[in-house]
């Protein structure tokens, strides 16, 4: 579409596309604004984004340019804009909330080589006969090139038909058991893998750099790591809105921990303490009444009253709990530190516990394709309202009215990097590429949640999600791990202990896993990178002189759920449109009344949806809302000079291409 | 407003689907009658399982239609090659999946699903197998599925290993759940069977493969592992009653042998009665008495003429035939259904004779839990134990705990037991009632034990509130019986089993009914003080009355040395007052 027939006049206008932006722009134009939503990238999503490998590198890359090179930019353009009884906030554009970038390849990088002699043993190769299968169903031309490897793989056609001939009955085998002929690709996939017989004994199969590169577009790599409380605000919000119907998710399959060097489960739901072997009857005992207690410990205060004011620690001690419930109840269902006073670490356990059994065994859901999917459903939301998307377009200054000193915009919202930078607060992050789970189980293709408890007692306590490829996040064969902490030192410092622990890191880069037993114990890390983020969640913009039409979103804190961002969200809307229903349900198709011609001249280009007609008396009623509005009147002389007006590339985000 | 997507109101949906639904009414209703026409025409055609698929997917649960589908199906049959028949099965196994989404609990989907499979030239158990498993996974108590899956395992051969690893996979899910719970108290005996004994009497049949005919005990090795995993579950949920039921499974129930167990010969009264470990139709079971070698014609009654099956049978001897005291008499009891027989010599001077198990020899009363190794039952007591110190208020611990203790020394852990009882109670006072029954049998069963020990005939239960009698068949000897100061709200008809009685103290009771003081031969003196008996003008019951044998507070009748019959029909022929001895009168 043409530049000039897009509108310009806008209600509100939203830089950045994080999740809390996102939000806000659903919401506002759910209820009919006119939203204009801007990312000075050229990807959703902000610092929520998620990249394939390919993208991520670009990112890197484009990291370390920024490094290099600061961008100084004429102001003369937009000056020469700004007419008399007007002031200018300038905005900054350089955006430095990622710092201390490193990144480490322990794939080898050597180039692959045909060997044929090999290639009968990939006949038993379960990795290989997977990802063929899937290959062959999923994307017949790509087929071609995808089971290569260094030296259990040939690259020529010929053997690859093979493996597909003696993969193919395997899958039969297993799709037989399933009476449901349209179950997806994913299930299909782990009920291959998860049959016992078939999975790797001691032939491995290694994955060179290459491959990572080959099969980038599998991977779904995040910026920040989060799951979803499934009784959270987020997941609410989802299901609220009908913005769920955009996205799929998976369950977090367990929950583990690590305690002297060895990962294991922890119990948390009724089914994990039953099954338990590391847990006594009497400890399991002891845990579920302490967790049926946490479950409505308000109705309870002569239980804990003592202790509000003391760490949750010592309320646990206290409540007889051993040494190994009191880790498992503080570090992986609370959540919480040793410092943590009673009253927070019962809420907190009080959460996970209700969060538990909506879904699954676990509190947490995953969205398949990775967390940046997220604002990407509620841009789409946005835009199937009449939203309008612009990409790669930065918001040089704010326009003010000297008088009023405010915006000449209804509502301006931004992402607060672009204005303030003097937030100390860090997450610090670490992405890995592994290829296998820390904790091998029947099935392979689960997500897993684990906390590990500071391992001196000064570094951080370390959150890690590790991935599976059915959560579509990376390529099968291997896992994604997510590591993330709050900042102590630079992200490196504070996890790469942590990742010696659990991981098998070569010491030379680019060097092959040592194949030595004690060592490939723990899976090998394949690619790994570090980095801060800085954490402006703490924000508090009303010590900020802002013009009152202007709102400052933060983005995404060091917790493992979202519900900071969704409430900041909320409350923004209701502070700028306080008589609306934030995020009512969207109609479903069949209730949206439609009728020949727009009423509006954006109505061309835009989602169907915005192709209709008042129904009359909704109409008379927010028109008569409509006249009331002064600020709707006063808007109208906002042109889009805040906007640089290049060729907008406007898409629709889309959860999968 | 600009850009506001137009939203039907409530009212414009109503309306709509409202029209939406009348639509489809008609198309059912129209659709109905054209196929229950076709039917009474007899057509089994294409257009027949066509018509009835529409109808069967929005509502499966119209049986008629099923049949009909089968008539259809089984004409069709007959028209087709195999081939053809194997894949129109196939197609109606999938319509039937159809059907399960729109509602997973129809009885005719289950039931045309297993017709299908019979029908099917080549069925496909793995698929079915699977279809199970995921609708178990939907809702694990789908007991239609339970059952359907009972046939497909048994018509696929499933081993019994897989089977339990199934039943471990949906216990690990949930345990909450007595199907799995149960389906494992049926394969366990299977996999893990109780090795037999050679020297214990093969009294079952030869050995088939239903699990139905094995053994229902399991071996010890596995048994240790199965309390193991009812441990994990109620130390984990100690109030989820699945795990309690199973581990009482565990714990075993003992099946009483069915025996003769007292044979009892009066020369006074001319009569014999015979006791027998359970409840028995003497008339059909082939009951024979033999006197010194002699067949006698007699006719057998229940002690109570209310009861068709009864533990203690009677009968009269011709009269003058054991009356001389001077004779000796050798008595055969032949229960030729059991193949088994009792002997009971009487002899020469001895008005009366008997011949009976103790209660102790058989630990009679043991028997509620069967396993037999004590230090198993120790163990379990003990971790009980430790359960009950973290939960003292779980009644399924203290139920589990006070039949333990029963197994292993009812007599050593009486007092614990009853002050269990009373912690049962004030904790599930719903079931006090139920506690109370428990508590009054497991008394009774200790004095019968004490009795037996001591080797008397004077039973006294007074004061143990007591709420209800039972094992009153062991009894049968009993001269004095004292039920003072107990809650008892009735003197049953299985009190007429106590056919020595002599005297019955009974005072300070709730009692309300006499119906068991019928029958007893050898009365001669009954205390009823401070009890409610009712007064009924309706009731023809002689015990009902006469009034004032409540408010008399006393009731003694003296010499009641006639038989039963001859007091029944005293008192409908004579007033009551007249014939009752009361310091009123």
């Amino acid at each position: 579409m043409a530049a000039e027939a897009l509108p310009s006049q806008f209600d509100v206008v939203i830089l950045g596309t994080g999740l809390t932006e996102s939000v806000i722009a659903a919401a506002c134009s759910r209820v009919g604004q006119n939203v204009l939503h801007l990312d000075r990238r050229n990807y959703y999503a902000g610092n929520w984004a998620s990249f394939t490998f390919n993208g991520l590198l670009s990112w890197i890359e484009e990291y370390k340019n920024q490094q290099e090179v600061q961008i100084t930019e004429s102001e003369q353009v937009w000056r020469s804009l700004i007419d008399e009884g007007e002031d200018v906030v300038p905005l900054s554009s350089v955006d430095s909330s990622i710092s201390n970038l490193e990144v480490f390849c322990y794939a080898s990088e050597e180039e692959e080589k045909e060997e044929e002699t090999k290639a009968p043993l990939t006949s038993c190769q379960p990795v290989n006969a997977e990802t063929v299968s899937e290959e062959t169903t999923g994307d017949p031309t790509e087929a071609q090139d995808t089971v290569t490897g260094d030296d259990t793989t040939a690259s020529d056609a010929k053997t690859q038909n093979e493996e597909h001939k003696v993969s193919e009955p395997k899958e039969e085998q297993h799709t037989s058991d399933i009476s449901e002929p349209s179950q997806s690709q994913e299930e299909k996939d782990s009920q291959l893998i998860s049959s016992p017989e078939d999975r790797p004994v001691d032939v491995e199969k290694k994955i060179t750099y290459q491959k990572l590169v080959k099969e980038g577009r599998r991977f779904n790599i995040d910026l920040v790591s989060k799951l979803m409380y499934s009784r959270g605000a987020l997941v609410d919000l989802l299901i609220k809105s009908n913005v769920s119907r955009y996205a799929e998710f998976k369950n977090i399959g367990r929950i583990l921990t690590c305690r002297n060097g060895k990962v294991e489960q922890v119990p948390c739901s009724r089914a994990d303490v039953f099954a338990s072997k590391q847990l006594t009857v009497v400890e399991k005992r002891m845990l579920m009444k302490f967790l049926t207690f946490c479950l409505d410990f308000e109705q309870h205060p002569e239980e804990y009253q003592d202790y509000t004011e003391k760490p949750f620690r010592e309320f646990l001690k206290n409540k007889k709990l051993t040494e190994n419930l009191q880790d498992f109840v503080l570090h992986s269902i609370g959540m919480v530190t040793q410092q943590t006073l009673t009253a927070e670490g019962l809420k907190a356990t009080q959460h996970f516990l209700r969060c538990l059994g909506r879904y699954g065994n676990t509190p947490f859901l995953f969205p398949l394709y990775g967390l940046g999917e997220i604002p990407q459903c509620f841009c789409r939301m946005c835009a199937v309202f009449g939203g309008i998307y612009c990409l790669r377009h930065s918001v040089q200054c704010l326009v003010v009215d000297k008088a009023s000193n405010n915006l000449f915009l209804k509502f301006f919202i931004f992402f607060i990097l672009i204005l303030f930078l003097h937030l100390h607060r860090q997450i610090s992050r670490a992405v890995l590429i592994t290829d296998r789970s820390v904790l091998p189980s029947e099935s392979d293709q689960q997500i897993s949640l684990v906390t590990i408890p500071p391992l001196e007692s000064s570094a951080p306590a370390v959150r890690m999600v590790e991935l599976c490829s059915s959560s579509m996040t990376c390529m099968p064969g291997t896992y994604l791990v997510h590591l993330t902490c709050s900042s102590y030192g630079t992200a490196q410092e504070d996890l790469a202990p942590v990742v010696s622990e659990l991981f098998h890191v070569s010491t030379i880069l680019g060097e092959e896993p040592s194949e030595s037993a004690e060592e490939r114990s723990k899976p090998a890390v394949l690619w790994v990178m570090y980095f801060n983020m800085r954490d402006t969640s703490a924000l508090d913009s009303s010590s900020y002189s802002l013009p009152s039409n202007v709102h400052v979103c933060t983005g995404p804190d060091g917790s493992l759920g979202s519900d900071c961002s969704i409430k900041l969200a909320e409350s923004v809307f209701r502070h700028i449109l306080p008589d609306e229903e934030f995020c009512p349900p969207a109609p479903n198709p069949e209730d949206i009344i439609y009728d020949g011609d727009g009423p509006q001249a954006e109505g061309p280009g835009f989602d169907e949806s915005a192709n209709t007609e008042a129904d009359k008396s909704q109409a008379e009623e927010e028109g008569a809302a409509h006249e009331k509005s002064p600020s709707t009147e006063s808007s109208d002389p906002a042109e889009m000079d805040s906007v640089t007006q290049s060729t907008p590339s406007h898409t629709t985000p889309s959860s999968e291409e | 407003m600009h850009g506001r997507v137009k939203i039907k109101s409530t009212a414009q949906q109503e309306e709509e689907k409202r029209k939406e639904r009348e639509k489809k009414l008609k198309a059912y209703v129209s659709a109905r009658d054209a196929v229950l026409k076709k039917r009474g025409a007899g057509e089994h055609d294409e257009e027949a399982l066509q018509l009835t698929q529409q109808l069967l997917s929005s509502n499966p649960d119209f049986a008629t239609l099923w049949n009909y589908r089968r008539e259809v199906l089984l004409h069709l049959e007959t028209l087709r090659e195999k081939d053809e028949v194997q894949k129109l099965y196939e197609s109606e196994l999938h319509f039937i999946e159809a059907c399960l989404k729109v509602n997973p609990k129809s009885y005719g989907c289950w039931h045309h699903r297993s017709w299908v499979n019979t029908r099917l030239p080549q069925p496909d158990w793995t698929r079915e197998l699977g279809l199970c498993d995921r609708c178990l996974s939907l809702d694990e108590r789908n007991f239609h599925c339970w059952d359907y899956r009972r046939v497909v395992v048994k018509e696929s051969g499933v081993s019994v290993e897989q089977e339990l690893q199934f039943t471990d996979r949906l216990i690990g899910s949930n345990f909450s759940n007595y199907s799995s719970w149960h389906y494992r108290s049926t394969l366990l005996p299977q996999l893990h069977p109780q090795p037999v004994p050679d020297s214990a009497p093969n009294t079952s049949p030869s050995p088939t493969t239903s699990p139905q005919f094995h053994s229902h005990r399991v071996c010890e090795e596995q048994l240790l592992k199965e309390y193991e995993l009812a441990h994990n579950a109620f130390f984990t949920d100690p109030n989820d009653q699945s795990a309690w039921f199973y581990y009482r499974w565990l714990l075993g129930r003992a099946e009483r042998e069915e025996m003769i167990s007292c044979v009892y010969v009066s020369r006074e009264g001319e009569r014999v009665s015979v006791a027998f470990s359970k409840p028995v139709h003497a008339q059909s079971e082939g009951l024979m008495l033999v006197v010194d070698g002699q067949p006698q014609q007699v006719h057998w009654r229940s002690a109570h003429p209310r009861f068709r099956h009864s533990a203690v049978w009677l009968c009269d001897l011709p009269p003058g035939s054991i009356s001389d005291i001077s004779n000796e008499h050798n008595l055969t009891i032949h229960w030729t259904e059991k193949h088994t027989h009792r002997d009971c010599a009487l002899y020469t001077g001895s008005a009366e004779s008997w011949c009976r198990d103790s209660a102790t020899d058989q630990e009679l009363f043991r028997s509620e839990l069967s396993v037999e190794k004590s230090s198993v039952l120790q163990a379990e007591l003990q971790s009980c134990n430790q359960l009950l110190e973290l939960e003292p208020q779980n009644k399924w611990c203290l139920l589990t705990i006070i039949l333990l203790m029963r197994a292993l020394d009812p007599l050593g852990h009486e007092k614990e037991t009853l002050a269990h009882f009373q912690s049962l109670k004030e904790v599930d006072p719903m079931r006090s009632s139920y506690y109370s029954d428990l508590c009054s049998k497991f008394l009774i069963e200790n004095t019968i034990l004490k009795m037996e020990y001591a080797e008397v005939r004077v039973f006294s239960l007074s004061n143990k509130n007591l709420t209800t009698l039972c094992h009153l068949d062991q009894l049968l000897f009993v001269t004095h019986i004292n039920l003072s100061s107990n809650q008892l709200l009735r003197l049953p008809p299985q009190f007429a089993m106590l056919q020595c009685l002599e005297v019955l103290e009974a005072d300070d009771n709730a009692i309300e009914s006499l119906e068991g003081l019928y029958h007893l031969p050898k009365l001669e003196e009954v205390s009823l003080r401070n009890n409610r008996i009712l007064f009924s003008k309706k009731s023809k019951c002689f015990y009902k009355k006469p009034l004032f044998w409540c408010q008399s507070q006393c009731l003694i009748w003296p010499c009641f040395k006639d038989s039963v019959f001859s007091i029944n029909k005293q008192i409908q022929t004579y007033s009551s007052a007249k014939f009752c001895y009361s310091p009123l009168f």
